[in-house]
């Protein structure tokens, strides 16, 4: 098993309490930073190579530099904790586990940043975090990590957890901000990127909860030594959350770099299909990214390898690759139903689009209903391709990402799973059946 | 000053300029077409869609194109930008599928709309749309809801625009109306209910692109393209309204009053209550003459007029074709089987 970084100490007892966290190298990272300058920070972490845990791979140290900096105008961090996307459960994990590992990178990062205040935006649902949250703030503020003057360096950082009302559209950096300003939570039009106009019309980086935790390793050892772990442009280390029909779902620290396979079938990771299953298709990084059947995930067209790395799972773009995303690893092994799957998906889209850009509301709530009535064996042909239309018609057209989250999944299960759909409206009677699925013109119960 | 090529048209427009308005200077037929964005309404636009343009070349300084489509109403110009609007096929594209989109939760019930003749929806779905509906599922519905004395509200209507909002936000006092709800169905509300009681409410009619927000004193009184546009003022008391007006006559009676609009529909003054729901007597204005209306709106233009085509007289018919015609006449009212509507 590869190196951990973020997840070494996670199962020391009482490692949420601010004494055992700094007994085990603790707050380390923040006593370096505060010596350095916050440029240095900043190059630490562009040296390091880190690209943002939340999706999209942007690199964070760059993210950094974008951000404005006109004099005597307050900057913020937001740390983006409003995780709510089906398949991914890593920050969560992060948070309840090692909440001052969270504490640690905002200060690092706020001091790199020059924000005096900062903000951690929570989903709502994770009340029992946000407490967990809040009793290790407490601490820090006891022992002067947090507040007037810390550690005597003279700089000072108030840092807030604010919970969200639980919509995923609020997970969208613009949505996040303007939740956390107390209006609705619609992302914003850009630009003004939140680099230049962000919280209060402020300059604000946001980033993942995994992004800023990693601060925290980077710092301790040196971002040249960190980029040395992963492959290429895929540095370090990621939390997988690796959920569905396997026999050992769970969270998993991963060095950048191990194959698709090993992960899935190795016994030191996932332990293979669960009741001894053939594995069907994957959804690589949390339901927003494009399925990818059992041959496609394991080797990319070209026939090589897949690599959990952010190049190898988007090898052949959407034809054939997937995108890594926040790192939601859904299995399903050969009695999972591609359509329902996708309705249910679907479903999710539907329910959470903000209802602001006129493509994505009425084009995920289209989706799902005729992806419903395919599932349900009331579908035509001409559906098939309808909801391959409407998902084309959806995606780049919208505000936000939203958009295109909902539309990618479907495009792709049409794209490789077509005879499934197809058989859904020639075999009606049987596809409606409790637990059949098309396994090559052979029903299975 | 920004120079951009507009559709293979050179334009000169301040920085700062939104794309849009750098087309509205050219003017014409390549202005995209807005349905959210309402120039008087600052933060409005962006939300429907429907005026992106492919900006084929970003500035002077960097050419490279942007990857996605972009919302004309709210990207400002660079130096030396190169847009596409109608002479991009995959904008074209692309605008249909919006028209599409908005259209498939609209009720369509333009016959008994007040808003039909000069609705921007009508209008958008009109030029850039397709005359069938892929669309086989129940559609969105609302009751109608009386907010204020004056405005009725139908929501079923609605495409989310947002400029009642805006309007609301920006020019009355204490807002009580905002979007409620999320996604499809997300809708415009009134908080518990409550009545829109100040003296600019009337203003949301006008921003309204569809008949969700209509006047109460107007519905169902007349088709607007039967009614005649006269432009007229009164010594109006209220500090912020100038008392400039619309009165739209059929025959000797005033039907509505409106504010007066650009070609583009947007409102040049905003107009108080009193003048819009309360002075319905040509005795209570001052007449300045016609309105002329530039909007591609059938009260105008014969926007809508298909070319006529007139029909052939054949004197001499065969016997035979008589005899046809006479068994199987070509056009047969009534459902199927020969039962009647």
């Amino acid at each position: 098993m590869g190196r951990k970084l973020l997840t070494e100490h996670v199962n020391v007892e009482g490692i949420e309490t601010f004494a055992v966290y700094r007994k085990h190298g603790g707050y380390r990272a923040v006593e370096k930073a505060l010596k350095m300058t916050p440029d240095e920070v900043v190059e630490e972490v562009k040296k390091s190579g880190l690209r943002g845990r939340g999706g999209a791979g942007f690199p964070t140290g760059l993210k950094w530099s974008f951000l404005a900096k006109p004099e005597g105008v307050p900057r913020y961090l937001v740390c983006n904790a409003d995780e709510s996307e089906p398949g991914t459960f890593k920050d969560r994990y992060l948070m309840s586990k090692l909440p001052h590992l969270l504490i640690e990178g905002m200060i690092a990062g706020s001091y790199a940043l020059g924000a005096r205040t900062s903000y951690i935006y929570i989903r709502g649902e994770l009340l029992y975090v946000l407490r967990i949250l809040e009793k290790a703030i407490a601490e820090a503020y006891a022992a002067g990590f947090l507040g007037e003057n810390i550690l005597g360096s003279g700089y000072s950082l108030d840092l807030h957890v604010h919970p969200g009302g639980g919509a995923y559209i609020c997970g969208e950096e613009t949505a996040l901000l303007e939740s956390l300003e107390g209006k609705r939570g619609n992302p914003r039009n850009k630009p003004p990127f939140p680099a230049v106009q962000g919280l209060y019309a402020r300059p604000t980086v946001v980033n993942n909860v995994e992004s800023i935790a990693t601060v925290v390793p980077i710092l301790n050892m040196g971002g040249d030594e960190y980029a040395k772990i992963g492959v290429g442009k895929s540095t370090g280390t990621k939390l997988f959350s690796a959920c569905g029909h396997l026999n050992k779902p769970g969270i998993y620290e991963l060095e950048l770099g191990v194959p698709v396979e090993e992960f899935i079938y190795s016994d030191e990771y996932c332990g293979g299909i669960w009741k001894g299953r053939e594995l069907k298709a994957v959804v690589a990084g949390g339901s927003s990214v494009p399925i990818l059947p059992k041959e496609l995930i394991l080797k990319t067209a070209a026939g090589e390898n897949r690599l959990m790395t952010y190049e190898s799972l988007s090898d052949g773009g959407f034809v054939t690759g997937t995108m890594l995303g926040s790192g939601g690893f859904i299995a399903m092994d050969e009695t999972t139903c591609i359509v329902k799957n996708t309705w249910n998906f679907s479903r999710f889209y539907h329910h959470e689009s903000c209802g602001q850009c006129s493509p994505c509301r009425e084009g995920t709530g289209w989706l799902e209903k005729v992806l419903h009535r395919l599932e349900h064996g009331h579908g035509s042909m001409h559906d098939i391709d309808l909801v391959v239309s409407v998902a084309k018609q959806i995606e780049g057209n919208t505000i936000c990402p939203l958009g295109e989250a909902a539309a990618w999944p479907v495009a792709a299960a049409v794209r490789h799973f077509r005879d499934e759909f197809e058989w859904h409206v020639t075999h009606p009677k049987e596809a409606t059946q409790p637990g059949a699925v098309y396994r090559g013109n052979l029903v299975m119960a | 000053m920004a120079k951009i090529t507009f559709d293979g048209i050179e334009v000169e427009v301040p920085d700062g300029t939104t794309i849009l308005n750098a087309a509205r200077k050219i003017g014409g037929g390549v202005v995209p077409p807005a349905m959210c964005y309402y120039t008087p309404l600052k933060g409005s636009g962006g939300k429907c869609r429907a005026c992106l343009v492919r900006v084929a070349a970003g500035s002077a300084k960097d050419p490279r194109p942007m990857p996605k489509l972009v919302a004309s109403c709210i990207t400002p110009v660079q130096d030396g930008m190169v847009v596409e609007n109608t002479t991009s096929q995959q904008v074209l594209d692309v605008r249909k599928g919006i028209v599409e989109m908005l259209l498939i939760n609209h009720p369509l019930d333009c016959p008994v709309c007040d808003q039909a003749g000069e609705c921007d929806l009508q209008n958008f779905a009109f030029e850039h749309g397709v005359s069938t509906t892929r669309y086989e599922e129940e559609r969105r519905t609302f009751e109608k809801i009386d907010i204020g004395p004056y405005v009725q509200l139908h929501m079923t209507r609605c495409i989310l625009c947002y400029r009642c909002v805006y309007t609301a936000d920006q020019l009355t006092d204490g807002r009580v109306h905002g979007v409620l709800g999320r996604g499809d169905a997300a809708e415009i509300g009134t908080y518990i209910e409550n009545a829109i009681s100040n003296d600019f409410s009337g203003n949301v009619i006008d921003v309204c692109p569809v008949g969700a927000l209509t006047d109460k004193t107007f519905r169902f009184k007349q088709r607007v393209w039967f009614t005649k546009p006269v432009n007229a003022h009164r010594e109006c008391g209220h500090e912020k309204c100038t008392g400039h007006v619309t009165l739209w006559y059929k025959g000797k009676d005033v039907l509505r009053v409106t504010a007066r609009k650009d070609e583009y529909g947007e409102v040049k003054e905003w107009i108080c209550n009193e003048c819009r729901f309360e002075k319905k007597e040509t005795a209570d204005w001052t007449i300045e003459g016609p309105a002329h209306i530039d909007r591609s709106s059938v009260i105008s233009a014969n926007h809508y007029e298909l070319p006529v085509i007139n029909p052939q007289v054949i004197a001499d018919l065969p016997e035979s074709t008589v005899r046809e015609l006479e068994q199987n006449p070509p056009l047969k009212l009534g459902g199927p089987n020969g039962t009647s509507f």
